[in-house]
């Protein structure tokens, strides 16, 4: 099923699509988590406008496929006039795309916490950023730490879909080496073991985490 | 110090304060009571503006609390307040609970403030708890501790909503004996509590509300002696029996 021989004349390039896919991975999580938290405080926000804008982004992203929004910025944004390539188009692609789904998770998480915390931080005096800082977020993020993981090796899974770009992420290095090589069905099993071997164990350690988090509480 | 003033309050449509006045001077212990649902902690939560309100005025030590240009942090961070439901902050070691504000809001520094809050602590007679988590103490040690943490800003007054509501019985005692020593210290507190005993022996004067209004703002012994509203007496003969 697996011709070994094949993986091992290409590991260069296969290293290099794996590592490509963390990349992507990395930088999607991050910057969607910091991005995603700004949009679930606009969201809980007072402020009208404010929490409708990002009631509309986090709408209109999550129903869009990604494909969609990746050929979307791939093909649409140097018809603007935005000469970026398809290795930064994929990167901001993949960060806005995330912070929509990983901002609904910030948002349960913050909505978690009771509204008597909030104010019991305000009687003390805290202001508002202080309040998110030093009392709110930190108490939510520990509650959702296991969903936005488990977001994340959703997300992994997903950088996949650059291959249709022609971007040579481990799928697309998979691809390659196949179609060079006539060996479809001997690298396509490859790169699905290889997938479950990185997202398998990790979703194990994420329910272990999630009944150690839970025993805290 | 705490000026009320002809305040109103609605939640949409439907009005939960009707022109509340009343006074609290420095030094001057008040309790208000009153059925459920009748504003009690409404009217406190307006005082240091956790709740708004849509007419009249409340001035705390002279600043207006409902003023636009009011700093309401620096305000609040002067008026100590405990809550029914404890709200120690559970990601923090109760060293932290105490630090926190007094390094965020007054710029104390670590030593200073870790002494304070140690000081405080032993006064409510938790030193030996000061390195655990709340989750770790019982319902009065936390209420105790979320008392130290207020008084750790070195509050001008003291907000109390329902201190020992949320307490299993054998431990609203420990929590009231805090609460009297604080006011045989002097401090101006201003408390909703269904504990008369605690009034009886520790309040200057006592507040009777029902349906968003001040029924009753009288001297603790003209209260429980011969109440004037017909509501009032009602509710005392309730609660009295106990």
């Amino acid at each position: 099923m697996i011709d070994w021989q094949l993986i091992a004349d290409n590991r260069e390039l296969l290293v290099e699509g794996m590592l490509y896919s963390l990349k992507l991975t990395g930088t999607a999580m991050l910057g969607g988590i910091v991005i995603g938290c700004l949009l679930a405080l606009a969201r809980l926000s007072s402020f009208k406008p404010l929490s409708l804008f990002a009631a509309f982004y986090v709408n209109l992203f999550r129903s869009v496929p990604l494909v969609l929004v990746i050929f979307w910025f791939y093909f649409l944004i140097p018809y603007f006039g935005f000469q970026i390539g398809p290795d930064k188009s994929v990167f901001i692609t993949f960060t806005l795309f995330e912070a929509a789904y990983y901002s609904e998770i910030i948002r349960a998480g913050i909505q978690s916490i009771s509204r008597g915390q909030v104010s019991a931080a305000y009687a003390l005096g805290l202001t508002y950023p202080q309040t998110m800082r030093y009392i709110l977020l930190p108490q939510a993020f520990r509650n959702m730490l296991p969903v936005l993981l488990t977001q994340t090796v959703v997300l992994f899974q997903d950088t996949s879909l650059v291959t249709i770009i022609g971007i040579k992420d481990f799928m697309g290095s998979n691809v390659v080496v196949a179609s060079n090589n006539s060996a479809m069905t001997e690298m396509y099993t490859f790169a699905a073991l290889a997938y479950f071997c990185v997202c398998f164990p990790v979703s194990l350690m994420l329910k272990r985490l999630h009944k150690r988090i839970a025993v805290i509480r | 110090m705490i000026d009320i003033n002809n305040v109103s309050k609605w939640y949409g449509q439907f009005q939960v304060l009707t022109d509340c006045s009343t006074r609290i001077n420095k030094g001057e212990v008040v309790v208000v009571c009153g059925p459920s649902g009748s504003g009690k902690s409404t009217l406190i939560k307006c005082v240091n503006g956790l709740e708004p309100f849509q007419s009249g005025t409340i001035l705390v030590d002279g600043t207006s609390v409902g003023a636009p240009k009011t700093n309401l942090p620096k305000l609040r961070s002067r008026v100590g307040m405990v809550f029914q439901h404890f709200e120690l902050f559970p990601h923090l070691s109760i060293t932290e609970n105490l630090c926190l504000a007094q390094m965020k809001v007054l710029g104390r520094n670590h030593e200073e403030a870790h002494n304070k809050g140690l000081q405080l602590l032993d006064r409510v007679g938790l030193k030996a708890h000061a390195e655990k988590f709340p989750g770790q103490l019982s319902g009065g040690q936390q209420q105790r501790v979320a008392i130290a943490r207020a008084l750790a800003m070195d509050p001008i007054a003291m907000l109390f909503d329902e201190p020992t509501s949320a307490l299993d019985p054998e431990m609203i005692n420990e929590v009231l004996d805090v609460m009297t020593q604080l006011a045989a210290e002097g401090m101006t507190m201003m408390c909703v509590t269904h504990e008369m005993g605690f009034a009886r022996r520790v309040a200057h004067r006592v507040i009777f509300m029902d349906h968003g209004q001040i029924v009753e703002d009288a001297a603790k012994d003209e209260f429980f002696g011969s109440p004037r509203s017909e509501r009032a007496q009602q509710f005392l003969s309730k609660i009295l029996q106990h």
